[in-house]
């Protein structure tokens, strides 16, 4: 077997075997879908006049903040989805059948490319509930193209790569699922100090520039070019650039953590 | 499959059996604690060995580094004719290893656990259901086949652990303490599986710490105490090592008691039993020695038995010493 047809074959395995569990535990996926779907409700029908009220330059139009939101509540469930990510890869690494498939003739990527689809395929779902419950309550593009479309969902599927590896690097850096848990935590942090809820130019001077080239920003303002119209500018080269550094710095730090000498 | 691990015939042929592992100079530290201090270990093909020592020895970590789980910090090692550190990957391709901690995936089932392992060692479909059918059959698995292997009690976790082990017909096994924590009749389950795998001409490396499993099962024994290998041998050799064997003699006659006891100075008086116990590593010269002795002197024993140390006898001597402070084995 040439060696590029074992890691596809033992990756579909692994990844066959994390379906499996995520569809017979979906209780973790369904509990991180929770957040995003919380927020978008608290912050639409809550907060959302004064919200609204503050960037609309007066006007207090609530279908306008819910365009403006569901965007960066998109990147959110991102986010919070790849902490289950983090939790399942930390409980795996705990068990002994980890210690038997490093012991086996198999490609040893395989554990981590199958827990990085299964997670990228789960995230694509939850987009997918998200972006429903936004239909729902109201949220409609403002005539995007079928190529903007794609590349919306392109834009997706590379930010959920690259926050999937991260969050699988840092699931083998912790040494129990609870740990990793909290090490994750900053992933669905990120998005509160981005311009996911109010635009980074509102926010105080000193803290402008944290908020504008943190991952989030550049990707919640490209994915708002694409589905809305507003300016991308340099936003899309910045979004690009984090999903390929943060991908390239996720997985060599997972490779060379699950290549230690286990416990 | 190199022709160095073809099943040979049991020991009594004139030439040795290539070697399935072999170790030499084996050693590792973590930190600035040494647990395995310089180990040479050679197994022939088709035997089992058994690894004793009592908890924390170090039979882990040598069962970890054999089957290139972690890697040493000096040695050459060979399993299956490959080197440990050039060839990690032939080396897995020859093994299986059933570890101390059951290493099944509990939340999917018995068989899902099986046919992921049929998927892993690249069998064809119809070919992994019917391996999986069969083995799950063999371990008496088939009725919990559809149940989540976390449900599982101790004894068939182990089976189950076992029979996922044997999915790619390893020659080389290695099982680490595959009955601690196992009731009696599981444990003997298990020996038998044992046997029947040695009687496929299959290679075992058993690390245990029970000395009538290593009594049992093994051919040969090592005695792992302090990172090095305190004695090695088979079950009898090791017990001949080892003084405490001894010939009781038990008399109901006082007076034939009491002339025993002015011709053999040697011996041990338990008055109260009129019994003697001489020392004798139980061997027919010293045997007859003694009756001789007895002969000679016209005494008459009522009773007459030999005792040969057991392994317990062996494994306290060889790791009591420093050792007495520490919790004993078992």
């Amino acid at each position: 077997m040439s060696a590029l047809s074992l890691v596809v074959r033992d990756s579909n395995t692994m990844l066959r075997r994390n379906l499996l569990h995520a569809r017979r535990y979906p209780s973790l996926t369904l509990n991180l879908l929770l957040t995003p779907v919380m927020m978008l409700m608290l912050f639409v029908y809550i907060f959302g006049d004064v919200m609204s009220a503050g960037i609309g330059g007066g006007g207090a139009d609530r279908s306008e903040y819910i365009a403006y939101i569901v965007p960066g509540i998109l990147l959110m469930t991102i986010g919070s989805t790849v902490i289950g990510a983090a939790v399942s890869v930390s409980t795996d690494m705990s068990e002994g059948i980890i210690a038997r498939f490093r012991t086996m003739a198999i490609h040893r990527g395989s554990v981590l490319i199958g827990h990085v689809i299964g997670s990228v395929l789960q995230v694509l779902v939850s987009l997918v509930l998200v972006g429903a419950v936004a239909a729902a309550i109201g949220f409609r593009s403002t005539d995007a193209t079928v190529l903007e479309w794609l590349a919306a969902f392109g834009l997706l599927a590379l930010f959920a790569l690259a926050l999937t590896w991260i969050a699988v690097g840092m699931g083998l850096a912790s040494p129990n699922a609870e740990a990793a848990s909290n090490t994750a935590m900053p992933l669905i942090l990120l998005p509160l100090i981005s311009s996911a809820f109010i635009p980074a130019d509102t926010m105080p001077g000193w803290f402008q520039p944290i908020a504008e080239y943190q991952p989030f920003t550049p990707a919640i303002e490209t994915l708002r070019g694409l589905l809305l119209g507003t300016e991308i500018g340099h936003n899309g080269w910045l979004a690009i650039a984090w999903c390929v550094g943060l991908s390239v710095l996720g997985y060599f730090w997972s490779k060379s953590l699950f290549e230690r000498d286990p416990k | 499959m190199p022709p160095s691990v073809m099943p040979t015939s049991k020991k009594g042929e004139g030439v040795p059996p290539p070697a399935a592992i072999s170790a030499v100079g084996l050693r590792k530290s973590f930190g600035d604690k040494t647990v395995l201090d310089g180990i040479d270990l050679r197994i022939p093909t088709g035997s089992v060995f058994a690894l004793l020592g009592p908890n924390g020895a170090g039979k882990t970590t040598v069962v970890k580094i054999l089957s290139t789980l972690i890697t040493a910090d000096a040695g050459e090692l060979r399993v299956g004719g490959h080197d440990v550190a050039a060839e990690p990957q032939a080396v897995r391709a020859a093994i299986g290893v059933t570890g101390q901690f059951s290493a099944v995936d509990g939340l999917i089932t018995g068989e899902e656990n099986m046919l992921l392992m049929a998927d892993l060692q690249h069998l064809p479909r119809q070919e992994g259901r019917r391996v999986a059918a069969e083995l799950l059959e063999r371990f008496d698995l088939t009725d919990a086949a559809k149940k989540p292997a976390s449900s599982y009690s101790g004894g068939m976790k182990r089976r189950l652990d076992l029979a996922m082990t044997l999915v790619g017909d390893p020659r080389i096994i290695f099982l680490d303490e595959p009955t601690t924590g196992l009731d009696p009749r599981s444990r003997h389950n298990m020996w038998q599986i044992i046997r029947e795998l040695l009687a496929d001409g299959v290679t075992v490396f058993l690390t245990t710490q029970y000395l009538e499993e290593a009594d049992e099962l093994a051919d040969r024994i090592a005695v792992l105490h302090d990172g090095k290998i305190a004695a090695e041998g088979s079950s009898e050799e090791l017990k001949r090592i080892v003084p405490g064997g001894h010939v009781r003699l038990r008399f109901t006659d006082p007076a034939a008691y009491r002339t025993a006891v002015a011709t053999l100075h040697e011996a041990d008086r338990d008055d109260d039993a009129l019994a003697l116990r001489v020392p004798s590593d139980g061997t027919q010269r010293e045997l007859r020695s003694l009756l001789d002795r007895l002969d000679s002197a016209g005494i008459e024993t009522d009773e007459l038995s030999v005792h040969t140390p057991d392994l317990d006898d062996v494994f306290f001597a060889l790791t009591g010493g420093t050792d007495k402070h520490k919790e004993t084995a078992r």
